[in-house]
């Protein structure tokens, strides 16, 4: 793929030049890179467009009745999440990387585990547990002799407080690795000048350790919040009416997409205001990592009760966060097993598989062309172009289903037209609720990951390289072909299994966009926990959480690769977070 | 038109920082032209134009005589069409590709000719054992000598190469520049090489462009850069220099040396006279034995520091002209081992082929 014509005959005026050539206006790079990031940005683009679009009472509607509790919700739900995963991964952060007590090794990658398990999952589990027929409240009873509900308080599991709780338990391990991450990049001495000058431990964490920290911090705490903002599975089944919650609502059972539109639009200005605040956070992170430091820890040794406590302070999460959902999913799935099998398990496991595969490749092969292009570097506006099409992981999935459903209803409205004026025939809907539509949603809100790795991988490569393979004989496709793609493998590879395992967990936009009859395991383990059939749909609710599993390996590798080699980067870290979750 | 390189008016800017200022030059083929300056000047930029891998702002590139970018219509041809051999200062070795696939890695058609070209280059680059390692088990000299291999594979009519031996320790560069110096003869190709290194241009260029701040300051062969420098920053690349302000009177300047004659600047002009530390000449006692044209006087040695091969002095002679009164300090430069204690009177000359004169400002 050349940008240049071979050379023609010469003009007249060019003195002395036996050839001259021209170069065509037309760019493959360019044109791409305006291509797929208008493609990715029009969905966003349609729901500001319809928020705006005359919708008759239904706003004043929305404003009167449910718009109040929707703000106070999700306000609530967004600062209790940001509170818990805040103090939880913080704190243990904190712990595993200046203590030394029992099981500290085990837990640096162990408190990453939650990771694996969707919100929703969790929530299913714990309302199973904690109900009034679940086994808990059973136990409660028999022992106290209580007879019903009056007897005893029991907090309620489906509420406000519930949904904080499930999603801090499985959102927290973001924090942790932001926080852990900065706390290994500050300099030891600092920490011992603080001692030296008169600060305890506690005060030093609290004066120097945690300031020094708190860029990274922000940035787990923005991340987590985004990932709050897309629950849809657990606020959906708590009853708790979120934004999300009620862009569903409005839009199903009140049968306004505009009014849903509407709901969308504000629900991206919380968006706005946490990629603000994400943005802020990486500043600030840059300018610390220009700081010199010195990468050794202290390895404070706590005496017996405290290393006790410390002990407790890290196995909670653990616990509460993964072994218990996976124990009880797993005991469901052993005995439930051939009931989930029974519901077509193999089909739907095969259509999660094939469409995540089908999203990451071709977020894949998105990502790569946009950090490429980038990278060419042809036209100055590519790159703010490309930071638009990656903002796509910062949308709720809720506000791109919306944005993807309307654009395509449009598209295939105007084909349908089109085709009855000059064919004479209907074409019909040929992309709404279609695995197309629902791939397209997938690409747009995971993008960012690959490209993010491309961009990444791209830039371990030095430019001599491209300068090499290009005075060689090389265009700039066979460059890409011969020398990096093949260079960068191993981190494309990575890419393509997180945005393949994010795609089998996703829920609000599958359950929106998918085809009629259409079922992933995410859409089938929320049916089926919605009817209070969780036993039932445990092995396919295992599943998901096994392939939760995969990205949290890649996590723990990559720091335990970090402890070995010395002058890793925290960069690479930093980046895999930032989707590799729930 | 000339084969081989030729760059016409070329300037160049990246973003307000204009970093070449109307250079041209010509690299002939079979001949191996060194762009000389110290870092900074442009000398790499100039050789990316010509690599194509910056689009050309101002100016014309022509290869073989083939116009392939033009400043004044925007067109540039991509590198990949340009058929030219570049060589990076930090090699840039395919890291994932062995040693013969870096090198075949520019040639489109591996015809057993080709192949054969490559096993034969690797062994006498003593290469042939390493033929299937990859760059990262390879020492800098072997790295060296890949990327100069690969950057040849294709047959380039004109090879740029960027600081080619930078990047080696100083005992093996000797050795590195005459094999390579051989090779590049014995392919016939037009060579442009960036260095800041005086005596490596010296030693392989055919002809020498001097660049300071983006400009052409003087270009010629070896020797007329040596010995007939266009300003004293010229003189001044190949070692410090002794120097000597005055204000040129009947035709004359008067140095510690006693009168250099000034032909060429007018009385009354500031001028300057600039001798070699090694175009000082150096006899032991007040009586030496001075050819005829050279003008001599006395002084005592300062100190003396042994260097090996020669021996730097310091040695204090009366001055002259407008440093009337004062003690002047040379530095000189003699071969072979001198230690003469300090305060030993010696007689000094300076050689009139070593001594530059400048109008000063």
């Amino acid at each position: 793929m050349t940008r240049t014509a071979p050379p023609a005959p010469a003009q007249s005026q060019a003195s002395g030049a036996k050839f001259a050539f021209k170069t065509p206006g037309f760019d493959v790079w360019a044109f791409g890179t305006l291509a797929v990031a208008l493609t990715v940005v029009l969905p966003i683009a349609w729901v500001i467009g319809l928020a705006f679009s005359p919708t008759g009472d239904i706003w004043s509607h929305l404003v009167d009745t449910i718009l109040g509790r929707l703000v106070q919700n999700t306000v609530l739900l967004m600062l209790g999440v940001g509170v818990g995963t805040f103090v939880i991964g913080t704190g243990t952060a904190w712990i595993v990387t200046m203590c030394r007590f029992p099981g500290k090794r085990i837990f640096e990658w162990a408190l990453l585990i939650p990771m694996a398990v969707p919100a929703y999952v969790i929530a299913y589990v714990y309302t199973d547990l904690l109900e009034y027929s679940g086994p808990v409240q059973g136990l409660i009873r028999d022992v106290f002799g209580f007879q019903g509900r009056n007897d005893y308080w029991f907090p309620e599991i489906r509420s406000l407080g519930g949904a904080i709780s499930m999603m801090t338990l499985v959102l927290y391990p973001y924090v942790y690795l932001l926080a852990r991450a900065a706390f290994l990049e500050q300099s030891v001495c600092v920490l011992e000048a603080s001692r030296t000058l008169g600060k305890g431990p506690w005060k030093s964490f609290f004066k120097v350790a945690l300031p020094l920290a708190r860029p990274s911090i922000a940035v787990g705490v923005s991340l987590v919040m985004m990932e709050t903002l897309n629950d849809f599975g657990t606020v959906d089944f708590f009853a708790v009416p979120t934004f999300t919650a009620g862009i569903f609502d409005v839009w199903l059972n009140m049968n306004s997409p505009s009014g849903a539109a509407q709901l969308a639009s504000l629900l991206l200005m919380f968006v706005i205001v946490l990629i603000g605040l994400e943005r802020y956070g990486r500043r600030g992170q840059k300018f610390h990592h220009t700081s010199s430091h010195v990468r050794a820890l202290p390895g404070f040794q706590l005496s017996p009760p405290l290393a006790a406590l410390a002990f407790l302070a890290c196995v909670i999460p653990v616990t509460l966060g993964f072994l218990v959902p996976a124990w009880v999913l797993g005991n469901y799935a052993v005995v439930f097993y051939q009931d989930t099998l029974a519901a077509d398990f193999w089909t739907i496991t095969t259509n999660s598989l094939l469409l995540s595969g089908l999203a990451a490749f071709i977020a894949i092969v998105f990502g790569v062309f946009l950090a490429y292009s980038l990278r060419l570097g042809q036209a100055p506006w590519i790159r703010g172009v490309t930071r638009l099409a990656a903002m796509g992981y910062a949308v709720p999935g809720a506000v791109l289903a919306i944005g993807i459903m309307m654009y395509l209803g449009w598209v295939d409205n105007s084909l349908d037209a089109w085709a009855r004026d000059a064919l004479g025939v209907s074409t019909g809907l040929i992309f709404s609720g279609t695995v197309i539509a629902i791939t397209f949603g997938y690409v747009v809100r995971f993008l960012s990951l690959s490209f993010g790795s491309a961009e990444a991988g791209l830039a371990k490569i030095t430019a001599n390289m491209d300068g090499a393979a290009r005075t060689l004989g090389s265009g700039p496709m066979a460059t890409l072909r011969r020398v990096h793609l093949p260079i960068m493998r191993g981190s494309i590879m990575t890419a393509a299994l997180l945005v393949f395992v994010d795609c089998m967990k996703e829920l609000p936009m599958t359950v929106i966009l998918r085809p009629f009859d259409f079922e992933t395991l995410a859409t089938f383990v929320h049916q089926y926990a919605s009817d209070e059939l969780l036993p039932e749909a445990s092995l396919a609710a295992l599943s998901i959480v096994a392939a939760g599993i995969i990205p949290v390996i890649l996590l723990s590798l990559t720091i335990a690769h970090a402890r070995t080699a010395k002058e890793e980067h925290p960069e690479p870290i930093l980046f895999e977070v930032e989707e590799a979750a729930p | 038109m000339t084969s081989g390189l030729v760059m016409e008016r070329m300037r160049h800017a990246f973003g307000a920082t204009e970093v070449l200022k109307d250079v041209s030059l010509v690299a002939e083929a079979g001949k191996l032209t060194c762009l000389l300056g110290p870092s900074g000047c442009g000398k790499t930029t100039l050789l990316r134009l010509a690599a194509g891998l910056e689009k050309t702002q101002q100016g014309r590139v022509y290869l073989q005589g083939r116009l392939v970018a033009d400043g004044e219509h925007g067109t540039s041809l991509p590198p990949e069409k340009r058929g030219v051999g570049l060589m990076f200062q930090d090699y840039a070795l395919f890291p994932h590709l062995s040693v013969f696939d870096n090198i075949a890695f520019g040639i489109d058609n591996l015809t057993a000719q080709r192949r054969q070209w490559i096993e034969t280059s690797l062994e006498r680059m003593g290469l042939d054992k390493h033929r299937n390692s990859y760059p990262h088990v390879l020492s800098g000299g072997q790295q060296q000598r890949v990327a100069l291999l690969r950057a040849l594979a294709p047959e380039p009519q004109v090879l740029l190469l960027d600081e080619p031996f930078s990047g080696l320790d100083v005992t093996r560069r000797a050795q590195v520049r005459e094999d390579t110096l051989n090779f590049l003869k014995e392919c016939g190709v037009a060579v442009l090489m960036v260095t800041h290194d005086p005596d490596e241009a010296m030693f392989m260029a055919d002809h020498i462009v001097v660049m300071k701040d983006g400009h052409v300051v003087q270009a010629g062969t070896p020797v007329q850069t040596y010995f007939h420098p266009a300003d004293a920053f010229v003189a001044e690349l190949f070692g410090p220099m002794n120097h000597f302000h005055g204000v040129v009177e009947n035709g004359q300047l008067e140095t510690p040396f006693g009168p250099f004659p000034i032909p060429a600047i007018p009385d009354g002009s500031k001028a300057q006279v600039l001798v070699r530390m090694e175009g000082i000449r150096v006899a032991m006692g007040t009586q030496g034995d001075i050819p005829k044209d050279c003008c001599s006087t006395t002084g005592h040695v300062e100190d003396a520091y042994l260097l090996g091969r020669s021996s730097h002095l310091h040695i204090r002679v009366p001055g002259k002209g407008a440093e009337e009164g004062q003690q002047v300090l040379l530095h000189v430069l003699v071969s072979g081992v001198l230690k003469p204690e300090p305060g030993a009177a010696v007689t000094v000359w300076a050689d009139p082929k070593q001594a530059f004169v400048f109008p000063a400002d």
